[in-house]
């Protein structure tokens, strides 16, 4: 079931902040973020987001088409990479 | 006979029925469309007049998207996923279920047949 419209989309306040002062002054820094949760706004395009997996920060680079998605989305928390055979095993 | 949107209509069946083999139209639309074009939903395809044919066409036309343009936006907005590089792109891109289905079993919808693994113990009882 989707948010409720009246609640708006989720968007970390805190990191509105820190892309609107970047935006301001015209700096482009990557930043670290933890907030998977938080909605693409049209204010991040162009800005490239460190965004935790988990484990590491993954860059995402935020285009036009990402907007309404969330940041999460685009880090990825699982590393399946298919069941190892024996010839990729003795490959390694 | 009638051919709308691309698609000949069977000829024996009627009308509100027909209409559901345009790819789009689904019981549901299609009462409606039968309604809106005032057309009696009883009556068969083959026994329609060309105004008839003409009220459902132009009201298919006008507020329904079918056939090759839905075709279209559909494959649109997988690729979309698929090109931003979100979780559900690299759902369809691997070919395994996009909304969180379990995969453990099942999913053979998406997974097509099963590719059985060699040396793959059974599960003692």
């Amino acid at each position: 079931m989707p948010r409720s419209i009246k609640k708006g989309p989720y968007v970390a306040d805190r990191l509105v902040k820190r892309v609107e002062q970047m935006n301001e002054s015209g700096d482009k820094k990557i930043l670290k973020t933890w907030f998977r949760s938080s909605m693409i706004i049209p204010d991040f395009i162009g800005h490239t987001l460190a965004v935790h997996n988990g484990k590491k920060f993954i860059p995402v680079y935020i285009t036009e088409n990402m907007v309404g998605h969330k940041l999460g989305e685009f880090a990825a928390t699982r590393t399946f990479k298919g069941h190892g055979g024996n010839e990729k095993k003795t490959g390694r | 006979m009638a051919r709308i949107a691309g698609v000949d209509l069977p000829r024996e069946k009627r009308v509100e029925v027909a209409l559901t083999y345009i790819f789009g139209i689904g019981p549901t639309s299609a009462k409606k469309i039968v309604v809106e074009a005032k057309v009696n939903p009883d009556t068969r395809t083959k026994d329609l007049t060309d105004a008839e044919v003409a009220a459902i066409r132009e009201v298919i036309d006008k507020s329904y998207k079918v056939e090759g343009d839905l075709r279209r936006e559909r494959t649109l907005a997988v690729k979309r996923l698929m090109d931003i590089g979100c979780y559900r792109g690299l759902r369809h891109r691997r070919g395994m279920p996009v909304r969180g289905q379990r995969t453990k079993t099942n999913a053979r919808t998406r997974k097509g047949p099963k590719r059985t693994v060699a040396g793959k113990k059974k599960a003692t009882k």
